[in-house]
């Protein structure tokens, strides 16, 4: 075999973005689903491409993996260009698709040695890499077990492990963590984090704010195929502003009272609903401010029915952001909330 | 790593998969024992009393047409199996990679035939216990499962191009209906086709399932081949040559759409 693994420390010298696209066009029929996106991503850092379902996400991920061809546009990945030298790409990246691309009849050490095999890894060495990845993975006692009695989280896990088999210079994560529950989400985070902080540069897809928020260096919002927003989660962030506690009132005859009694408080008052008693304050000062605001109401014999703390979420950033709300972006709205 | 050797290790890395998936997957696994096994054991006592053949007993007519059929039905398999990973997203990953992405198919194709290979083994040695007792030479029984394997490598090409034109497996059950039942029952397989009316004995005399089940009848049952050897052969080269270079223009298309 006459290409070695490539790992990242081979090009790490080399100074130019390890994802470059400009203008990348993409139309199914009468559907645009990709309108001219630009994306940049420096070597060593993670990029967020955060959208609702049908967005383009999937479709721009696609085409920088080579799996689809662009009508328009082009872009380098990993110094080499995805229409000219896709063969070149192919040995450079990692691909954890959205859907769980792992073969459920072979176990967790078979499907990694399979892939790092089709990968141009010699045998042993994919073994050897294998090995490696299961331990790290904690999938280290359920290496011989077929892949298809493994839980959601440990499919998610070993695909993961699957894509970083032969050390890709560039991982493309598209929704690594839709479909998994709470626990298993954290801990997916966790593994992307110190992927990152050993040098590999990751692009991955997103609905959750939050997820972008905690994993990448750069968020680029994506709507209608098309870039609506980018930088970081504190710009954006400073754009749609931040944490806002729902008050309800048992009373609603008394709403406009309270929210008075806020203000003159020094609290931000949002907005109020008289119909529902409803109260939003806009948070400055985190949780010590919870507290000082419930006590306030409560000396002044206003009762409260009920309290939420509502984080910012996609549908948010699309209401700032172009005045309407996030489409199919049902699943973001819930798992935002607390 | 040149063109040739990538395309050799690709292959054997996803032969070795589909062989493995044979091995654990019930529905595969009944495929090539089960089902055989209980066609060869039907046809033989549900039909062979009411079905004159003339020459020869019905259990040695019937087992040249029950290889073919099984066979047939194998293209189905590999349909299946096929469509089953373009749907869950593998084919994605291995697009993904640096791989020779004909392997895919290769792979499949090759492994198929050996399936075929294996379930043919079966169903002998299980018509020899119900009665099968064939004739024929050695160069007479090569030369029959030579021109089995040829044609079960043709048609499970069938198979994948099927998948690749219909990728969703329901879809393909239906398909298949339509195109595999009629091959092999509108054929010599089980009955003769003298009895069949006009069209219908004229599709069944001239379409391939039956050209190599004559020709696998006629060497297992020391009779004249005539010139089905011939037919079988020319069919089966035919179905490869239109086959193998759609299938691969039609799968190297899905990978850039």
């Amino acid at each position: 075999m006459s290409t070695a693994p490539f790992t990242a420390q081979t090009v790490v010298e080399d100074a130019e973005a390890a994802i470059l696209a400009t203008g990348l066009t993409k139309n199914f029929g009468e559907t645009c689903a990709v309108a001219g996106v630009d994306l940049t991503v420096e070597r060593g850092t993670v990029t967020a491409l955060l959208g609702p379902n049908g967005a383009g996400k999937t479709t721009t991920v696609r085409i920088l993996t080579t799996l689809l061809k662009p009508d328009g546009g082009s872009a380098t990945v990993a110094g080499h260009d995805i229409a000219r030298s896709p063969g070149a790409v192919r040995a450079r990246i990692g691909l954890t698709g959205q859907f769980t691309a792992i073969d459920e009849l072979l176990t967790g050490r078979e499907n990694l040695i399979m892939i790092g095999r089709l990968a141009r890894m010699q045998k042993a060495a994919a073994a050897d890499r294998a090995v490696e990845l299961l331990a790290r993975f904690e999938l280290a006692d359920d290496a011989d077990r077929r892949a298809g009695t493994y839980s959601g989280g440990m499919r998610r896990r070993l695909d993961l492990a699957a894509s970083l088999i032969a050390n890709p210079e560039v991982l493309f994560l598209d929704e690594p963590t839709t479909g998994l529950d709470p626990r298993s989400r954290l801990g997916m985070w966790e593994l992307i984090e110190e992927l990152v902080a050993q040098g590999t540069t990751v692009l991955l897809t997103t609905q959750y704010l939050d997820e972008a928020d905690a994993l990448a260096d750069e968020i680029i919002v994506i709507d209608h195929g098309r870039v609506i927003a980018r930088g970081t989660s504190d710009t954006l962030k400073d754009e749609i502003g931040g944490e806002r506690l729902e008050l309800r009132l048992v009373d609603p005859a008394r709403t406009a009272h309270a929210s008075a009694r806020l203000t003159a408080a020094g609290v931000e008052v949002a907005g109020a609903g008289e119909a529902e008693g409803t109260i939003s304050v806009a948070l400055t000062r985190g949780p010590v401010e919870i507290a000082e605001l419930i006590q306030t109401l409560d000396r002044d014999g206003f009762t409260l029915d009920e309290v939420t703390v509502h984080r910012p979420t996609l549908d948010d950033v699309f209401l700032t952001l172009t005045g309407q709300h996030a489409e199919d972006a049902g699943d973001a709205l819930r798992e935002g909330r607390e | 790593m040149s063109g040739i050797s990538a395309m050799y290790n690709d292959t054997a890395v996803l032969f070795r998969r589909s062989l493995t998936h044979s091995f654990r997957s019930p529905e595969i696994l009944a495929g090539i024992t089960i089902s055989p096994v209980m066609f060869v054991l039907m046809f033989r006592y549900v039909f062979g009393g009411a079905i004159d053949v003339g020459e020869t007993t019905y259990v040695n007519y019937l087992m040249a047409g029950i290889f073919v059929q099984t066979i047939a039905f194998g293209a189905l398999t590999t349909a299946m199996t096929l469509a089953n990973d373009l749907e869950k997203g593998i084919v994605d990953r291995f697009f993904s990679l640096p791989m020779a992405r004909s392997a895919v198919l290769t792979g499949r194709t090759l492994a198929d035939l050996l399936r075929n290979a294996f379930t043919i083994v079966v169903m002998i040695l299980v018509g020899l216990l119900v009665g099968y007792r064939p004739g024929g030479s050695v160069a007479d029984w090569s030369a029959a499962l030579a021109l089995m394997l040829v044609f079960s490598f043709a048609i499970s090409w069938v198979g994948a191009l099927m998948a690749l034109a219909v990728p969703k497996v329901e879809a393909l059950q239906q398909l298949s209906f339509v195109v595999i039942l009629p091959l092999t029952f509108v054929s010599s397989a089980f009955v003769k086709t003298d009895t069949m009316p006009g069209a219908l004995r004229a599709f069944a005399e001239n379409q391939p399932v039956t050209q190599v089940v004559d020709a696998v009848r006629a060497l297992t049952l020391d009779q004249p081949v005539g010139n089905t050897v011939t037919a079988s052969v020319v069919w089966s080269i035919a179905i490869l040559v239109v086959s193998i270079p759609l299938a691969a223009a039609v799968f190297r298309r899905m990978g850039t759409r």
